[in-house]
C-alpha cells in the first residue's frame, strides 16, 4: 500500500489478525490455538515461544530458552547497569512494575544486553549466507574486524572471561543442542581468530545467537526472546535495596563528582 | 564503610558540599554558571535547557527558536500515537510515571518520533542544504537497521500517512524562520515542495524539529532525546485528565479486532502489500 492517508483510512476500526484476541467473558484465542484448551498444562515457557514464533515448541526446545534465561541473565547484583535501575527505583521507594519495567528498557544497551544478542544473532546468519555462497569464513571475518574493530558477540566489559558459557553449553550438551550449525560456525570463527593471535573472547551473546539460531530463531526472534530475560535478577536487587533505609544506595558525595568542565563564571559576565 | 569510592566525571555539573554534610550540595554549578546564586531568577527554563546540553547560554536569537520550538512540540495532539499510549495508562488508573514512560517509549520510534529525528538530523549532517544530495538520498535504497530497532519505512524526518504538509506545521515553520532565517530551516521552507513531490508524501514534525535542532547545534544524540522530553508535556496533561473520564470512557475499539486464521490473514496481508 503506497504511502497516504488511505492507509488509515484502510485501518479505521480495522484491525484483522492472526494473533489472537479475547473475547469477553467466554475464551481467548491465542495465535491459532484456544488459550484456556491448548495451553492447560503448558509451561509459561512453551506459551511465551509459541507466542513469538507461531509454532508449539518441542518440550526441549522450550527448556533450552529456559536455560538461557536462569544461566545467562540472571545475576542479582545491583552493580549491573541495569539492575542498578531497578535498586534505584526501590532505594527512592518507587514501585516494582516501574523499576522493572525502566531496568528491562536499559536492558538494551549497546556493550551488554539486548542489542548484542540481536547483533550477534544477525552476524552469525550473514556470515553463514556468504560462507554457503562461496565466500571463505576468514575472508568474511578479519576484515570485518579490521573495518569496525569488534565483532558481535565478542569481547566483554569489567572482564573478558565470560564465566556462563560453561553452564550454558553443559546444559545445552544434556539437551542434544550442542551440536548445530551455527555454534560450529562459531567455533570456526574463534579458531580463525586464535589462529591470527587476536586476544579478542566470545562472549555470552554470541552463544546464546547461536543457540537460538540453531533452535530455528531469526535474530529478531532471538531478540524477542531475550527482551524479558533479565527480569529474573532484577527483582531480587529490587527486593534488596527496599529492605534497607531510603535513598541509601551506592551514596554520593558532592566531591565524588569529578568536574571538568567550564571554570567558574557569573552571568553578567557571560 | 568503602575501601575505594568511584567518582563519575563529567562536564556539565559541579557542586560544593554543605559544612555538615557531604552528600548535600551547598552550591551547584552548571557548566561554571552558581545555578542556585546567581542564573535562578535570571535565565528562563529554555535559556537553561539549552546550557545544559551546549554547556553556554544561547543568544536570544537562539533561545527564542527553541522557545518556539518547544511550544509547538508541547502538545502532539490527542490523536498521536505518543499521547494515547500516555492515556492507556490514565484512563485506567496506572502510575503517573507509566504514562509518561509509556508516551516516551511509543514517541521514540521511528516514525514521527525520537528515533525519525535522529535520523532526519544524521541526514542534515551528512548532506546540508544541497538539494542534489537530499533528492539523491530520497531515491538511495534504505539502509537496514543494524540494531535492534526495526528498519526504516519511509524518508527520516517526512509522514508517510499524510497527504499535504498540516497547516500547523506550516505556519510554525513560517514563524521559525522568521525567528532564525537563513539556515536549515530557511532551506527546508525553500525546498519542500521539491522534496515533498519527490518522496510523494509531506514533511513531518520530526523533520521540521531536525532542521531547528540543526540551526540551534545540536547533534543527532542531543536532538533526539530533547525531542522526546519537548514532546510529554501534552501527553502528561491528557493522561491526567482521562484519569478523570476513566476507562467507560476511553476507547475500547471492541468492534475494530478481527481475528482470523493464519492463511486469510496471510492473504489479507499480501493484498495490503499490493494495493495501490
Amino acid at each position: 500500500m503506497k504511502p497516504g492517508p488511505h492507509r488509515l483510512r484502510f485501518f479505521r476500526n480495522n484491525w484483522p489478525s492472526d494473533k489472537g484476541a479475547w473475547f469477553p467473558g467466554e475464551k481467548v484465542q491465542f495465535r491459532q490455538k484456544a488459550l484456556f484448551e491448548d495451553f492447560e498444562d503448558s509451561s509459561w515457557m512453551t506459551l511465551f515461544l509459541y507466542g513469538i514464533k507461531g509454532e508449539m515448541p518441542s518440550p526441549e526446545n522450550a527448556a533450552m530458552v529456559e536455560a538461557i534465561w536462569s544461566l545467562t541473565t540472571s545475576y542479582p547484583d545491583p552493580r549491573l547497569w541495569n539492575n542498578r535501575v531497578a535498586s534505584l527505583a526501590a532505594s527512592t521507594r518507587s514501585t516494582g512494575s516501574l523499576g522493572i519495567a525502566a531496568a528491562l528498557a536499559v536492558t538494551e544497551a549497546k556493550v551488554y544486553g539486548t542489542r548484542p544478542v540481536y547483533l550477534a544473532s544477525r552476524f552469525l546468519r550473514e556470515t553463514a549466507r556468504r560462507e554457503a555462497a562461496g565466500e571463505k569464513l576468514a575472508d568474511i571475518i578479519l576484515p570485518h574486524l579490521k573495518k569496525h574493530r569488534y565483532l558481535p558477540g565478542f569481547g566483554r566489559p569489567i572482564t573478558s572471561r565470560d564465566e556462563r558459557i560453561g553452564p550454558l553449553m553443559q546444559r545445552a550438551e544434556k539437551l542434544g543442542a550442542g551440536e548445530g550449525e551455527h555454534l560450529a560456525l562459531m567455533h570456526r570463527i574463534m579458531a580463525i581468530l586464535d589462529g591470527k593471535r587476536y586476544r579478542i573472547k566470545p562472549n555470552i551473546a554470541i552463544y546464546v545467537a547461536a543457540l537460538l539460531a540453531d533452535l530455528g530463531y531469526t535474530p529478531r526472534q532471538a531478540y524477542y526472546i531475550i527482551v524479558l530475560a533479565f527480569a529474573t535478577g532484577m527483582m531480587p536487587c529490587y527486593i534488596d535495596a527496599g529492605e534497607k533505609p531510603e535513598g541509601c544506595l551506592f551514596p554520593l558525595q558532592c566531591t565524588d563528582i569529578r568536574y571538568e568542565g567550564h571554570h567558574k563564571r557569573r552571568l553578567s559576565c557571560a | 564503610m568503602t575501601d575505594q569510592q568511584d567518582s563519575i566525571r563529567t562536564a556539565i555539573w559541579h557542586e560544593e558540599a554543605e559544612p555538615d554534610n557531604p552528600y548535600a550540595a551547598a552550591a551547584s554549578y552548571c557548566s561554571g554558571y552558581d545555578v542556585y546564586g546567581d542564573l535562578l531568577g535570571k535565565v528562563s527554563w529554555i535559556q537553561y535547557l539549552y546550557l545544559l546540553f551546549r554547556l553556554e547560554l544561547p543568544d536570544p536569537r537562539q533561545a527564542q527558536l527553541l522557545e518556539t520550538l518547544s511550544v509547538a512540540l508541547a502538545n502532539p495532539g490527542i490523536r498521536d500515537p505518543s499521547v494515547q499510549a500516555a492515556m492507556n495508562a490514565g484512563a485506567c488508573g496506572s502510575t503517573r510515571a507509566s504514562a509518561l514512560m509509556a508516551g516516551i517509549a511509543v514517541g521514540a520510534g521511528s516514525l514521527g518520533g525520537g528515533h525519525d529525528l535522529y535520523h532526519a538530523l544524521r541526514l542534515w549532517q551528512r548532506l546540508g542544504p544541497e538539494l542534489s544530495a537530499w533528492l539523491e538520498a530520497i531515491n538511495a535504497p534504505a539502509a537496514d537497521e543494524e540494531d535492534s530497532w526495526q528498519p526504516l519505512e519511509h524518508f527520516p524526518g517526512f509522514d508517510p500517512n499524510g497527504a499535504s504538509c498540516p497547516t500547523p506545521l506550516r505556519q510554525t515553520l513560517e514563524v521559525l524562520v522568521d525567528i532564525y532565517p537563513g539556515g536549515a530551516l530557511q532551506w527546508l521552507t525553500d525546498n519542500r515542495d521539491s522534496l515533498e513531490k519527490e518522496l510523494g508524501y509531506p514533511l513531518g514534525w520530526a523533520g521540521l524539529s531536525a532542521a531547528a535542532f540543526h540551526d540551534l547545534g545540536f547533534d543527532a544524540a542531543q536532538g533526539e532525546i530533547l525531542y522526546l522530553l519537548l514532546r510529554l508535556p501534552g501527553a502528561a496533561a491528557h493522561a491526567v485528565e482521562q484519569e478523570q473520564y476513566g476507562w467507560r470512557h476511553f476507547p475500547f475499539f471492541r468492534s475494530a479486532l478481527k481475528p482470523m486464521d493464519r492463511n486469510s490473514y496471510s492473504q489479507l496481508l499480501t493484498s495490503i502489500e499490493k494495493a495501490p
